[in-house]
């Protein structure tokens, strides 16, 4: 255990190590057994003061993953750094006055909500763009996704439309804008494009930067001042987080999708349980997943409070980059792709914590709450707030009340209004699949608007070549263009009054979906399809047919 | 250089809520613009709208310049929106259990410190704060205290944010500008950076 930091550096005994998450688990009590927890709980008199932001290590900490290089010190040794401290090494510039150690970044994605500000620090500075090549712009949060005729019609979307068209144009970046096919939301166009890769370091100023971590990369997301240091600097300060190895062991059952995974662990660990660390996805139910898959699990480590999240790049990532437009051709992709495997953390790899989860108990899931941890299995019932930490209570019983929720209720059967397939979790093409296979030949409740809308014009235009638009507007779905859409209140797709959604997105906040006393019930797509096929909350196992292995 | 950030004095808005995510800092709605001018009046604009009693607007916390809250404040999006609108309304500092990490970030950026302190004694100082709202609190960012009248409680911060506001080296844009040379030298040794190149 060489490698563990305690928070405040108080002590480097693990027993004795702050943990910020477990005094404030999410789940009911009841579930935790099936957790088989290797890492350290906090004695019960462990100081209860949570930093969520303690990333120290300080560059002369001998403790710190990052300085404890052996593998450099000693080149014969095998090198036991896991990919993300090996990635963090190489792209380390040094240190800053200020302390914080200065992070060089490979790839900067923006888009048109947080980078305004960000422009303008440069042009009150008078600075350039150091790299424009490495930045690339696209426009999804604001767009309409029925009439995209311009002038748009919110004269603010408007503006901010015309700020990423000028800004790009006097800084020298791509614009990636509604007339281009390559188009949609910037974490699905990243990817689709082969800019994602792994070993890089990629930033954008949104949380869900996380994403692109599918494929053995750093990504970060970033406030607004940071993207004008990106721009400007083509690095970032930046203290390197922990890293906790989350294994999830065993087989998926049927009907278990990659959103459930991820829900079901941030029902584990908390909403904060993240924060100090980045997360490393692994075990064989992440060896067995798409890189699609592995996209929407890493997209809601946000969610769980990690920093980012990643998987390490396999076989299964290096096919799915080949051919991109942005990947490497020829031998230079051969010499990429022996690199990136090379970066996967080792057997004997070394991690700040470890969580072992079973795949085989996990559930298709259902949030019930204002915040993601607040969720159950679809079999389950609404938990009652007797049964939270006294601490989770409170909170427990205010996302009952505003979600018009009673304890005990079977979660299954709860009505719905409106059904959101699309986002960045949730938008790609697989996971229209899904949903359309739940569709297909059947209708839309009556009652319920129901919107299915791709995560770039690339998957929207694949959905239609194979034909699931028409499987969607046959069974009562509007089909739409590419963007954002309902996953936030930016554009015109929004809830009205006291709605309840079924959502394929990432949060269920109190009017994240643009009606301040808006519902949100989160889960994956194929589940949304079947809710809004039965105008309620259905286990899509009972929907699907058995498909032999 | 920056301002040197030692101590923060001012009244005190108590909102002791946890997991107060941006959204409901700063809704989405309001993110549609090209500045940060103005963001002050949109914080907390919905929970301010369905609660008549909210601290934001109560006429005995309208001056206040620290926000006292609870664990993971700030989770959720990674809006700069959201501590951009907490300053535009008059905070200066945030004390609270814990925040969430890029919501930190960006207030270290700004200059606002966002210090940590334990539940039991956010619970005293929330309560004090309601007995007397006029009483000026004072956040001794460089010797890690809080005094409120009688009261004096420890805070903790991360040691490189506790430096980078206590010696004004915030602000990071420049200390990153002067690292040119390094910044060249990293790009050199990546191997993407020369497109694989043999
Ligand atoms: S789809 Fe939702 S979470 Fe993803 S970038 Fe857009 S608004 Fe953010």
């Amino acid at each position: 255990m060489s490698n563990f930091v305690s928070e405040f550096g108080r002590s480097a005994d693990p027993r004795h190590a702050t943990l910020p998450c477990f005094p404030y688990v999410q789940a009911p009590l009841k579930g935790r057994s099936l957790l088989q927890l290797r890492i350290n709980r906090p004695e019960p008199d462990a100081p209860s003061v949570s930093i969520g932001v303690g990333l120290q290590h300080p560059p002369d900490d001998p403790c710190s993953p990052g300085t404890d290089n052996s593998s450099e010190r000693h080149p014969t040794m095998s090198d036991r750094r896991n990919l993300f401290n090996k990635v963090w090494d190489l792209h380390e510039v040094g240190t800053l006055p200020s302390g914080q150690p200065q992070l060089f970044i490979g790839q900067h994605l923006i888009h048109e909500v947080t980078s305004p500000q960000a422009f303008e620090i440069l042009r009150e500075k008078g600075l350039k763009v150091l790299f424009p090549e490495r930045t690339l712009a696209t426009v999804d949060h604001i767009i309409p996704t029925d009439n995209q005729a311009r002038p748009f019609q919110d004269d603010l979307a408007e503006e901010m439309m015309s700020a990423i068209e000028r800004n790009c144009r006097d800084f020298g970046i791509t614009l990636l804008n509604l007339n281009d096919d390559r188009q949609g939301v910037v974490h699905i166009v990243g990817p689709e494009q082969g800019i994602t890769q792994p070993g890089i370091t990629l930033v954008c100023g949104d949380s869900h930067t996380s994403t692109h971590g599918a494929f053995g990369c750093i990504a970060l997301g970033i406030g607004t001042s940071q993207v004008a240091h990106v721009l400007a600097t083509q690095s970032l300060a930046m203290n390197r987080p922990k890293v906790r190895r989350i294994e999830v062991t065993g087989e998926r059952n049927p009907g278990v999708f990659a959103k459930d995974v991820i829900l079901h662990i941030i029902r584990k660990l908390g909403v904060q349980g993240g924060v100090g660390y980045a997360y490393e996805y692994a075990g064989s139910v992440f060896d067995e997943m798409t890189m699609e898959e592995r996209m929407t699990v890493c997209n809601m480590s946000i969610e769980g409070g990690a920093r980012c999240g990643y998987v390490n790049p396999d076989q299964t990532t290096i096919d799915y980059i080949r051919g991109r437009p942005f990947a490497p051709q020829g031998e230079a992709f051969d010499r990429a792709a022996q690199w990136w495997l090379s970066l996967a953390s080792s057997d004997d790899a070394e991690f700040d914590d470890h969580v072992t989860i079973d795949g085989a108990e996990i559930e298709p899931t259902v949030t019930w709450g204002i915040n993601p941890g607040q969720s159950v299995g679809v079999t389950e019932s609404i938990p009652d707030p007797e049964q939270f930490h006294a601490d989770e209570r409170t909170g427990a019983e205010e996302a009952l009340q505003f979600m018009g929720l009673d304890p005990n209720q079977p979660i299954r059967g709860l009505s719905i209004d409106v059904a959101f397939i699309g986002s960045c979790t949730n938008g790609r093409l697989s996971d229209l699949r899904e949903a359309a296979a739940v569709a297909k030949g059947n209708r839309v409740s009556d009652g319920v608007r129901a919107l299915v809308v791709p995560g770039s014009q690339q998957v929207r235009k694949q959905a239609e070549h194979e034909g699931l638009d028409k499987i969607f507007e046959e069974a009562g779905f509007e089909w739409r263009a590419a963007g954002c859409s309902m996953c936030l209140a930016m554009n015109p797709d929004k809830l009205v009054g006291r709605e309840i959604s079924a959502s394929s997105s990432n949060r269920n906040f109190k009017g994240r979906q643009g009606s301040p006393t808006g519902r949100t019930l989160l889960m994956s797509p194929a589940m949304v399809a079947a809710a809004a096929i039965n105008g309620c909350v259905t286990d899509v196992r009972e929907m699907m047919t058995p498909v032999s292995v | 250089m920056a301002e040197e950030i030692k101590q923060v004095n001012g009244s005190v808005v108590p909102l002791l809520l946890d997991d107060i995510d941006t959204d409901r800092i700063i809704p989405a709605r309001y993110l549609r613009c090209v500045t940060f001018e103005g963001l002050g009046e949109h914080a907390f604009k919905d929970d301010r709208e369905h609660d008549s009693e909210h601290p934001f607007d109560h006429p005995h916390y309208s001056s206040a310049s620290i926000l006292l809250t609870g664990r993971n404040f700030g989770c959720g999006s990674s809006r700069e929106h959201a501590p951009q609108s907490l300053m535009r309304w008059g905070i200066q500092a945030i004390i609270g259990e814990s925040f969430a990490e890029i919501f930190f970030g960006n207030c270290t950026s700004l200059g606002i410190p966002a210090v940590c302190a334990e539940r039991a004694h956010l619970d005293q100082l929330h309560q004090a704060v309601k007995d007397n709202p006029s009483q000026e609190l004072t956040l001794d960012l460089h010797n890690r205290q809080i005094h409120f009248g009688e009261i004096s409680v420890p805070c903790e911060i991360p040691a490189s944010a506790h430096s980078a506001l206590t010696t004004g080296q915030w602000d990071f844009l420049s200390q990153l500008l002067s690292a040119q040379e390094d910044i060249q030298a990293t790009a050199e040794k990546i191997p993407y950076m020369s497109n694989f190149s043999a």
